[in-house]
């Protein structure tokens, strides 16, 4: 007996819904096998992870704010890979929107009303131009796009190290960490005793643009064109090149935001661990998201949910906080699967009908 | 310092030449950092260790060719769910087993093994024949695997499974088994290469001790063209600016923030894949998923 695939014309409505959920549960029930390892009960563990993340007012909203630097890099990744460019630099360029929001939020001579605003666009276009680097040495140079996003996020990473522990390292604090922005420019609070702030709008502003874009413009059919078959996108007259340039340079301004929005809104200045990998979860949350702008935001609140359920669940059960990181890992590789049976449909083949 | 980046540069390799991009390694070689150690420590055998993070590589090698082999899944996006799969999995484990303490536990390395009488050489005798047994291995393993890519039948499938999937299935070959193959031992030289580190360069396993290295192999093989001689020249070529970088932060004589000497490999690999990735020339099957209803 064999396993047939067979390519589908397209996927129906219910199972594009359905699949995520699917591997969610499916990763679920696979981690419950490593929560019962550390000895803790799996029911009680995981209702200690979801009580962290929405158990009241104050835990959901901190849900929610976390989950907005994760649907920017979701975004960012999820409109690279649409090009088939494999941006994996999504935790440099958010370092780099991060710098560029820190540093514009630092001038002084600046009048207050132009703050936010220039602190956004800074962001925006550092994280774009650091991945313009990876992208010309894709397509002037044939480098393999993963392995140049990924380098290029640790020579970020020090290069920031480098400014913190030097020339913008606080004076009044003994870490390395940079001055804290004016308070001027720090992102307004929208909602009274959280920590809700401008960023998390700006987030779901941008998942409809982003949506809007890929949908409803010429750019964004030719960015899935080019990642359907660039050859057949080239035939068709599509700027191959320029194309997946500019989806780069967007994918690298989306992540920058969401260093925007952690130095404006959280944290208020720049530190080393400003971002405990947001630019990698970015992959498995646009991967959850099926590459779709609009489901970024709900993969992205079931990220930020593991994560700050997993803190507390820690706390109570005894259970390693790493757990979400093996959340992370294995929804994304369930998530893969499931997506074998949007494409294909599976039959099962008897010998004897050949 | 080059060894355990060459033994993973093979293993990606020899996965790479069968058509298979394996993503997992900077996760397997974390996974055998782990489970090598971890072993090791408990059973006070350092070889036992090794086997350990050897067989934890094989089945993750495993699970690579289900996903990316069987279900024909997006390479590259499998193998990274690998990397986070077992980078989880390593700090889970090692939280679980080992607790936070005050102290970390280590073992005794392996102990460096000079060779009698090349080890006189002058000047190049301690560099090249006073390292721990593990290094020599792994620079056996270069004229091994060439002869095995190359002069064995096993090679030569393998190279044609890369090549041309189709004419290799014509020829009556398993390519499905084949690709497993080659992830398996890719696996296994992720995680001998990872144990490397926990084992023989420090002492303990610490959560930063691959650190990026295993993402740099990945460029490795296409400098070292696939081939196994080149690759380990790349890879000592790499080693050495790593050294390099280390002498000089702490050798004083140029005052540049320490950042910028650890940014210095990863930079270089970089511009190494600009300068030679024009004419590299990739396994043609390379990324292509084999499924057999699509011949």
């Amino acid at each position: 007996m064999r396993i047939r695939l067979e390519p589908r014309q397209r996927t129906p409505a219910w199972l594009n819904l359905l699949l995520p959920v699917i591997a969610v549960l499916a990763t679920l029930v696979l981690t419950s096998g490593l929560i019962a390892a550390a000895g803790a009960e799996v029911i009680p563990a995981y209702g200690a992870l979801f009580a962290g993340a929405f158990g009241s007012r104050f835990n959901s909203v901190e849900t929610v704010v976390k989950a907005a630097p994760l649907v920017f890099t979701g975004l960012a990744v999820a409109v690279a890979f649409r090009a088939k460019f494999w941006n994996i630099g999504a935790e440099g360029q958010l370092l780099a929107g991060a710098m560029a929001a820190a540093f514009v939020g630092g001038l002084e001579g600046l009048p207050v009303w132009a703050l936010a605003p220039l602190m956004i666009l800074g962001g925006a276009i550092a994280g774009g131009l650091w991945a313009s680097v990876p992208a010309t040495l894709k397509v002037r140079y044939q480098v393999d796009d993963v392995v140049a996003t990924l380098m290029l996020n640790f020579v970020m990473f020090y290069a920031m190290m480098a400014l913190l522990d030097g020339p913008w390292k606080d004076p009044l604090s003994g870490y390395p960490d940079s001055p804290d922005i004016r308070i001027d420019a720090e992102f307004p609070i929208l909602m009274v005793r959280t920590r809700l702030h401008l960023g998390v709008a700006l987030a779901l502003i941008s998942a409809i643009l982003v949506w809007l874009l890929m949908t409803r413009t010429t750019l964004g059919f030719a960015i899935r064109a080019v990642g359907e078959n660039a050859r057949a996108a080239a035939h068709a007259g599509i700027p191959v090149n320029r194309v997946v340039f500019t989806t780069a340079i967007i994918s690298g301004g989306l992540a920058g935001l969401a260093g925007v929005g952690e130095v404006a809104g959280m944290h208020f200045q720049v530190m080393a661990s400003l971002s405990p990998g947001y630019g990698y979860t970015g992959i498995v949350i646009a991967m959850l998201a099926r590459l779709n702008p609009l489901g970024v935001v709900p993969a992205a609140l079931f990220f930020a949910a593991v994560t700050t359920g997993a803190e507390s669940m820690s706390r109570k059960t005894g259970v390693p906080v790493f757990l979400a990181d093996i959340i992370q890992g294995a929804s994304l590789i369930c998530m893969l699967v499931a997506l074998l049976f949007a494409n294909f449909r599976v039959r099962l083949q008897h010998p004897s009908t050949a | 310092m080059a060894a355990p980046l060459l033994c993973a540069t093979l293993g990606e390799m020899f996965s790479e030449r069968a058509g298979v991009l394996n993503l997992g390694i900077e996760g397997i070689m974390l996974l055998g950092a782990m489970s090598g150690f971890t072993v090791a420590y408990f059973s006070g055998s350092l070889w036992l260790g090794m086997a350990a993070a050897a067989t934890s590589g094989i089945v993750f090698g495993a699970l690579m060719g289900v996903l990316a082999v069987t279900l024909g899944l997006s390479q590259h996006v499998s193998g990274l769910g690998v990397t986070m799969l077992c980078t989880g999995l390593s700090f889970y484990c090692y939280r679980l087993i080992f607790g936070q303490p005050s102290q970390p536990p280590n073992v005794e390395p392996f102990p460096p093994l000079p060779i009698p009488g090349l080890v006189d050489i002058p000047f190049l005798g301690t560099a090249l024949f006073d390292h721990v047994v593990l290094v020599y291995l792994v620079f056996a393993m270069v004229p091994l695997s060439a002869w095995l890519l190359y002069r064995t039948p096993w090679g030569l499938s393998l190279r044609t499974v890369g090549e041309n999937p189709q004419a290799a299935a014509g020829a009556g070959v398993g390519v499905a088994w084949m690709r497993y193959q080659a992830l398996m031992i890719s696996g296994a030289l992720f995680g001998t290469g990872g144990a490397y580190f926990s084992l023989a360069q420090f002492n303990a396993f610490t959560f930063g001790v691959i650190s990026g290295r295993g993402w740099v192999c990945i460029a490795l093989v296409v400098l070292g063209r696939w081939d196994p001689w080149r690759c380990a020249l790349a890879a000592l070529i790499f080693g050495a600016v790593d050294a390099l970088q280390l002498r000089l932060q702490s050798g004083g004589a140029i005052h540049l923030p320490y950042q910028i000497f650890l940014m210095l490999p990863f930079l270089m690999t970089v511009v190494a894949m600009a300068l030679l990735s024009r004419n590299a020339t990739a396994p043609a099957a390379l990324l292509v998923p084999y499924r057999l209803e699509e011949r």
